[in-house]
């Protein structure tokens, strides 16, 4: 199976030979590297830009108004706050035209803790982005959301985040993508660029890739439970699931929502869940104060209050200035498994 | 950083003026100065008369935005030239073939507003048709934006290029640099006219305080761009400098910068007063000075000229006085494209 960073080289090869794709660019994006998580190695379109974050947002932004889908990166989201203006005005450019104008373009980075990235290569985006009107910005979980979620940001007439949990890049799916090879080394030999001297080196990419697409604004139930929701995106999903799986023992019977789409979200699921289940938690690991976690919240109390038997909770990183490097302070700083079984437990268990 | 080719007067007893213009080109060319200079002028006296909230705009530029603008290859797509300007670019816009009454639209924020339906600040246009995108407030994001359209029309070939400007104070701003940097990389120059119009301040700081560097152009000399710094208030130096720049970067596909120093004649913008500034060189007088000296319009005519055109803004400002405000229940329209009402 295809891991996530070999999902998205996919998807981004079926965007440049069938999606119009034009410019897939950012710091070592290009050739020989293809991004520090080989997130674009062999691709045709892609391009090596100077260190410049607002130069590489800006270049989007131009490029996408005269019509060249682009797809930009950011290396690690841990750098993107420098842009943020530019990020603004991406998004707000079509209101302020009154419609006049938009921007299809694509922008992905890498987020969130799990590699021991320490202060620099740790940071969540969510909360932040979440703050910005006018983009779309989705987060998978697994490789073929991966790859369905890039497709529908390659066919969207808007600006679109792609975040990409860094945590997850290197694992691999459970489910084929359409059109990748089932034999895993035949895959890796086919698109992962060798070691050494690679400049005679050509991907040879799958032939029968698809338009598979993710729906943006749409959830996916991963897992069905009856007393608890958790809701949850990115590199907190999977440990959502096995919180589910080892609470099952212990009777409680956990529903886990993958959000996928952060923005605009599928509030449909989400809700019609709490409204099943009447207990609900939040769960990502960006900073817990003024977390986009928080505005669910929120609109939990405002418009199913009565609908709830617990309190809602956020489970969320801690509000410190970064992750310590040494692996104590990691796992106090961002939600673990043991966190996530202790809040499901505590909210199951409370008295209506 | 005095400036040295501002003029320093207006040259009253003007004998022997030569224009290498055409007669009618430099008719045409006082004509846009005039409907450039009278609109802000008008849109001045609304923000006075509390019917618009805010005002900003170029009066002092006449000199070199027209000519700029007449000089553009205005239309939709890469064949034409893409436009990332700032908020001082009426006379591009209007030698380009803009309406002022869109503008003084803009100024009273209906929804008649062809650029923003009444959301942004006069001079915040945008006009698609044109490949004129959307100006906004943020200084310098546009010498970001400018880099993208570069690298499309380097691709694209053909005549088409990229123009950006800004003020001298935005400068000092990392999209500057960036600008510079990135039209500038090896064997991927882009096709781009980097403008920078001078008038020595940011709101109220002046550039002496704060830049060491000569000339803002010396910058881009450093890229081995292209670079010349302009009077911008001569119609004619600020005509064949862009001439020159255009054709340069139309057929080499390089980028070229102009540093052009120009005039603030009526300060900043409302925030400080926007009074006229009698100590700032005005180019439309010493334009009108030479275009009487060479007997291309006499001043009756000229004057003649002002008055149409002011009764004409009278009309247009009335006109615009009868048409309605945004709805309230179109807030969230266009947040994303094509889209109307509230979306989540
Ligand atoms: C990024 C940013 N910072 C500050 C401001 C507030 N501001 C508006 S205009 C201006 C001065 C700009 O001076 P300059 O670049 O010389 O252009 P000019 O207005 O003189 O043409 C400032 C500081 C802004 N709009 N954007």
């Amino acid at each position: 199976m295809a891991s996530m960073a070999q999902a998205i080289r996919m998807a981004l090869h079926y965007g440049e030979t069938k999606l119009g794709v034009t410019d897939i660019f950012g710091e070592d994006v290009g050739p020989p590297l293809g991004g520090v998580f080989t997130a674009t190695q062999g691709l045709k379109t892609t391009w090596n830009s100077p260190l410049d974050e607002r130069g590489i947002i800006g270049a989007a932004v131009g490029l996408a108004s005269t019509g060249s889908r682009c797809v930009a990166e950011i290396q690690f989201c841990d750098y993107i706050y420098n842009t943020i203006d530019l990020l603004k005005l991406a998004g707000n450019m079509c209101w302020a035209s009154n419609g006049q104008w938009n921007f299809p373009m694509t922008v992905m980075t890498p987020v969130g803790s799990g590699i021991r990235g320490s202060i620099y290569h740790s940071h969540s985006f969510d909360a932040t982005m979440t703050h910005i009107p006018g983009w779309k910005i989705v987060m998978p979980s697994s490789p073929i959301d991966a790859y369905g979620l890039m497709i529908a940001c390659l066919k969207d007439p808007n600006p679109t985040m792609f975040l990409k949990p860094k945590a997850l890049l290197r694992v691999r799916g459970d489910e084929l993508i359409p059109g990748e090879p089932e034999n895993e080394k035949e895959l890796r030999d086919r698109i992962d660029a060798p070691l050494g001297d690679r400049s005679k080196w050509k991907a040879r990419w799958p032939e029968g890739l698809t338009d598979y697409t993710v729906e943006i604004g749409k959830g996916k139930i991963q897992r069905e439970g009856e007393h608890v929701t958790i809701v949850t995106y990115g590199r907190t999903l999977p440990l959502a699931v096995q919180a589910a799986d080892q609470l099952k023992s212990e009777n409680i019977s956990v529903e886990v929502i993958d959000m996928r789409t952060l923005w605009p979200y599928d509030w449909e699921m989400i809700s019609s869940s709490i409204r099943k289940t009447r207990r609900v938690i939040f769960l990502n690991e960006d900073t817990e104060v003024t977390n986009f976690g928080e505005h669910l919240v929120r609109r939990t109390v405002e418009e199913l209050f009565y609908d709830l038997e617990a309190r809602p909770r956020l489970l969320a990183g801690a509000f410190t200035p970064g992750i310590g490097l040494a692996d104590p302070l990691e796992m106090a700083s961002a939600p673990q498994l043991n966190h996530i079984i202790e809040m499901a437990r505590e909210v199951a268990n409370e008295r209506a | 950083m005095k400036t040295q080719v501002k003029p320093s007067s207006g040259g009253k007893h003007l004998t022997n003026v030569k224009f290498k213009l055409a007669q009618e080109q430099l008719i045409k060319i006082h004509d846009l100065m005039l409907t450039t200079r009278m609109l802000e002028e008008r849109m001045i006296k609304m923000y006075k008369q509390n019917e618009g909230y805010f005002w900003l705009g170029g009066p002092g530029e006449e000199a070199f935005n027209i000519p700029l603008g007449l000089q553009g290859h205005v239309g939709e797509g890469l064949d034409y030239d893409f436009w990332h300007l700032h908020y001082r670019s009426s006379g591009i816009l209007l030698s380009m073939g803009a309406e002022q009454i869109d503008f003084i639209r803009q100024m009273k924020n209906t929804v008649t507003d062809p650029f923003s339906g009444g959301r942004n600040f006069c001079n915040h246009s945008s006009i698609r048709k044109w490949n004129v995108l959307p100006i906004t407030s943020t200084i310098e994001t546009q010498f970001a934006t400018a880099i993208g359209s570069g690298i499309a029309h380097k691709r694209h070939g053909g005549k088409g290029i990229t123009v950006v400007n800004g003020g001298d104070a935005g400068t000092a701003e990392g999209e500057f640099a960036s600008c510079l940097i990135w039209s500038s990389r090896p064997e991927q120059k882009l096709p781009m006219l980097i403008i920078v119009t001078n008038n020595e301040y940011g709101i109220s700081t002046p550039a002496s305080t704060q830049h060491g560097e000569t000339h803002i152009a010396d910058r881009a000399k450093a890229f081995n761009i292209e670079a010349k710094v302009i009077n911008g208030n001569d119609v004619e130096e600020s005509w064949f400098a862009i001439k020159e720049a255009m054709e340069y970067v139309r057929t080499e596909r390089k980028p070229y910068f102009i540093e052009s120093r120009v005039s603030r004649l009526y300060g900043h913008s409302s925030a400080s007063g926007a009074n006229f500034q009698p100590n700032e060189v005005d180019p439309v007088v010493i334009f009108e000075q030479k275009l009487e000296a060479a007997g291309v319009l006499s001043r009756k005519e000229m004057d003649e000229l002002r008055e149409k055109k002011a009764a004409d803004l009278l009309e247009m400002q009335k006109q615009v006085r009868e048409e309605p405000m945004p709805d309230p229940s179109t807030i969230y329209d266009y947040t994303y494209f094509g889209q109307k009402g509230k979306y989540w």
